[in-house]
């Protein structure tokens, strides 16, 4: 298959669909995984969990349609099905403009942000490991940082427009919570580019080089910073559990004195749209993750992916590689969503003095101290 | 007073950073995640229901096939709810049962009024209604959830009759016809 005339069309046209093809997986998969969330929650609690629904013409078919019945696949088209096509109605006494905005805007960081996010890498012609990502921006890290800390302000909108108590709570706690655990979280993942930007080298928030440092040879080169930086990695995994407002640091939601928190006046589409956004901002939070601590494409430590197409002879097949690499990391990028469920249905939420408390008094100095710490040792390493 | 002080044990460093106990949480779920559902999946799996279960009110025949009523609405005045109404009437002069002093003419129970609390049951002198196994009870309208004569029996069935009451009273009337020891 001759793929280089697609490098034919106008590069405008490429972005238009390469960021339609990310968002129309993205989606479905922020979709399927309130389905799982179900799944997961039921067989924790001993139930078996959505399995009735189905189509009718896909009844038909023999094994695999019972199968997908009782992993409760249709549920989500039901389910999908009745957000949309549901009255919506506005409660009389919202801010209309405020209220209908607030869900859109949070749908547009949690779909914007996976831009810089590199998905998966390839061998060019010219034998150069390339990532598959859609703008490949040498401020990866930061604009991640940047624009999934804009989601917040929908969530303040959305409390702030629905004029009523709960909302109103949902959003301040929510604006409170996510800014004090920004800060460790920025501050954790300083000692993993300290690393990367050796002294001598271009510098670079790349999340691509990220990786790349992760895939070098050798004992030092080929470590993936989870077992180099320990305590990095967990301040960063803590941190990302309350800016995703996953249990057990669900305080804007807290459905239990709450109500519903910032979305209690919210309904059918708009509401989902909320659910969507709060998911897709855990499938990138999830992703960095793994590029950051768990080398993102590269099936094993100290086995890079450069290696395993050498095995397989697929350096010079861009696009099996590339669907491997993208299959290794999507593998890691669902198992963190399935630890982030596994750790909802374990919890209980903590109060909220208590979410300040680890935030400020127990996660920031611990990040402050690692972050001296790496930066003396790396300074040390880099004198000799 | 009965008040026990209880000394509370300050936490050690490891159970104040919470991560033991989030890790044996964390493996209690993932226990149970794996473990298959304790939940039935009702339609399709219905529960085991035992001998002595006491659910809906029915009327049962005795092995002959002779229903067992007379129509003496005991049941029918004990009902805490009035959910029984019992029209009583003559049994016909050819049927084999006709020894028998009377049956019921028509019989429902409104089992939107029914508490099940089987007082019925334990007023009968005959042991003819019984509350079985049977438990789930739906309809779309209020006529349907009243059970008739004919439904009753159909639920009810047939239970053995350790006596036989109205054959031994036909057959002792027979004997002292026949010139007995009266």
């Amino acid at each position: 298959m001759d793929l280089s005339s697609y490098f034919d069309l106008p590069l405008w046209l490429r972005l238009c669909l390469q960021s339609g093809a990310v968002i129309a997986v993205l989606f479905p998969i922020a979709a399927a995984c309130s389905m799982a969330e179900r799944k997961m929650a039921a067989w924790i609690q001993g139930r078996p969990g959505p399995n009735r629904t189905i189509m009718p013409l896909l009844a038909w078919i023999p094994i695999l349609a019972p199968l997908l019945q009782r992993l409760g696949l249709f549920q989500l088209a039901a389910d999908g099905g009745k957000f949309v096509f549901k009255e919506d109605p506005i409660p009389g006494h919202v801010n209309k403009l405020y209220f209908v905005l607030a869900p859109i805007l949070a749908m547009i960081p949690a779909l914007t942000t996976v831009s810089v996010v590199p998905i998966g890498a390839y061998f060019n012609h010219l034998g150069t490991l390339v990532p598959i990502v859609l703008a490949n921006v040498d401020v990866g890290l930061l604009a991640v940082f940047a624009i999934s800390s804009l989601g917040v302000y929908s969530l303040i909108l959305a409390g702030w427009a629905s004029n009523s108590k709960y909302p109103f709570l949902g959003g301040v706690r929510a604006s409170a919570q996510l800014i004090s655990y920004e800060l460790s979280m920025t501050l954790s993942v300083l000692p993993v580019f300290l690393w990367v930007n050796a002294p001598g080298t271009p510098g670079s928030l790349s999340l691509f080089d990220v990786v790349q440092s992760q895939s070098q040879p050798g004992f030092w080169g080929g470590m993936w910073f989870v077992f180099l930086m320990p305590v990095s990695a967990f301040v960063f995994l803590v941190a990302l559990f309350a800016e995703t407002n996953r249990q057990p640091f669900d305080m804007p939601e807290s459905e239990a004195d709450l109500v519903g928190g910032f979305h209690t006046e919210y309904g059918a589409f708009k509401w989902s749209l909320f659910f969507v956004a709060e998911y897709c901002h855990m499938i990138v939070g999830s992703a960095v993750f793994v590029l950051l601590f768990l080398g993102g494409w590269n099936p094993l430590p100290w086995v890079p992916l450069s290696s395993v197409a050498e095995w397989l002879g697929w350096v010079d097949n861009p696009l099996l590689l590339g669907v491997l690499a993208i299959v290794l990391f999507l593998g890691k990028v669902f198992f963190f969503i399935f630890f982030f469920m596994w750790v909802r249905w374990t919890l209980p939420r903590f109060r909220y003095d208590q979410v300040m408390k680890i935030g400020w008094q127990k996660l920031l100095p611990l990040s402050i101290g690692n972050l001296i710490v790496y930066a003396l040792a790396i300074a040390l390493l880099s004198r000799r | 007073m009965s008040v026990i002080p209880v000394e509370r044990k300050p936490l050690s460093f490891a159970e104040r950073t919470y991560i033991p106990q989030i890790l044996s949480g964390l493996s209690t779920t993932f226990k149970h995640l794996v473990a298959p559902p304790v939940t039935m999946e009702y339609p399709e799996q219905r529960p085991e229901i035992p001998r002595e279960y006491r659910g809906v009110p029915t009327l049962v025949k005795d092995p002959n096939g002779r229903e067992k009523c007379v129509s003496c609405q005991l049941c029918e005045f004990v009902c805490p709810p009035k959910a029984i109404r019992i029209t009583p009437g003559e049994i016909p002069e050819q049927s084999p049962h006709a020894h028998v002093e009377k049956g019921p003419k028509a019989f429902d129970i409104d089992m939107l009024r029914c508490i099940y609390c089987g007082l019925c049951q334990e007023v009968c002198p005959e042991e003819a209604i019984w509350l079985q196994k049977q438990y789930s009870m739906t309809g779309y309208t209020r006529a349907e959830m009243v059970n008739n004569k004919e439904r009753l029996y159909d639920l009810g069935g047939t239970l053995p009759d350790p006596h036989f009451k109205w054959d031994k009273k036909k057959a002792a009337e027979e004997a002292a016809a026949h010139g007995g020891h009266h």
